[in-house]
């Protein structure tokens, strides 16, 4: 597994090559990219900041990879996620999941975001026209990470 | 007993501190107990960690849901709801 906290960007592809690089048994590649938007709860975005608590990040999506892996038939799985301030358009987190077919990959990549969105220590700050203002945490958030518990 | 206290994002602004090392009384011994003598504190301890906000915790790096004990030398975080993806 690959977790990677990082201020600078990402290359979608090359982290596809490298997570699928040398296995032949991979026959499914699922990614998810979550972007910045211009607009949140109707107010323009002029950037976003991302704080995280280094040490237990890390450690909280470690957690979550494992238990992916425990849970899904899936070969290897990276996820980088940025911190600091960012723009509208911007790549804010990447998830990359390989495995034999692509139910598990699918599957394994949904999991991997539905916890970290509820469980890996980032918080989001928007800066808007009417000043800056931390955003607040989705209680669909909480339902979709409560779906793989039953 | 010497813990270090972190807080994070609007928690940390409200607060105006990231980080403190505490010298806790005796009967605080659990994450419920120290965030009532941080709440009595009063002030924007007051309000940042009233019973009604929602605040989460961790324990040496590991989030915990309710209460748990704490002991001698561990790092303890409050939070606001992450916000992370």
């Amino acid at each position: 597994m690959t977790i990677r906290v990082q201020t600078q960007d990402f290359d979608v592809s090359a982290e596809i090559a490298a997570l699928r690089s040398g296995n032949a048994n991979v026959g499914a590649i699922a990614t998810f990219v979550g972007t910045v938007r211009d607009l949140n709860e109707g107010s323009g975005v002029a950037t976003m900041t991302l704080e995280h608590y280094p040490g237990m990040t890390e450690r909280a999506l470690e957690k979550i990879v494992a238990a992916a892996k425990e849970r899904f038939d899936i070969f290897g799985v990276t996820v980088i996620h940025r911190v600091g301030e960012l723009k509208p358009q911007d790549q804010i987190v990447l998830v990359v999941v390989t495995s034999a077919h692509r139910g598990e990959s699918f599957k394994a990549c949904e999991f991997v975001m539905d916890y970290l969105k509820t469980e890996a220590p980032f918080w989001k700050k928007e800066a808007t026209p009417q000043g800056e203002r931390w955003v607040e945490s989705r209680a669909s958030d909480d339902l979709a990470a409560a779906r793989w518990k039953s | 007993m010497k813990v270090t206290v972190l807080y994070f994002a609007s928690l940390r602004e409200a607060l105006g501190t990231a980080r403190e090392e505490l010298e806790l009384p005796d009967d605080i011994a659990t994450l419920v107990a120290l965030r009532a003598h941080l709440h009595a504190r009063g002030g924007a301890f007051a309000s940042a960690l009233a019973p009604n906000r929602a605040v989460r915790a961790a324990v040496n790096q590991d989030m915990v849901r309710g209460d748990c004990a704490i002991k001698v030398g561990d790092e303890i975080a409050f939070f606001p709801p992450v916000t992370g993806g």
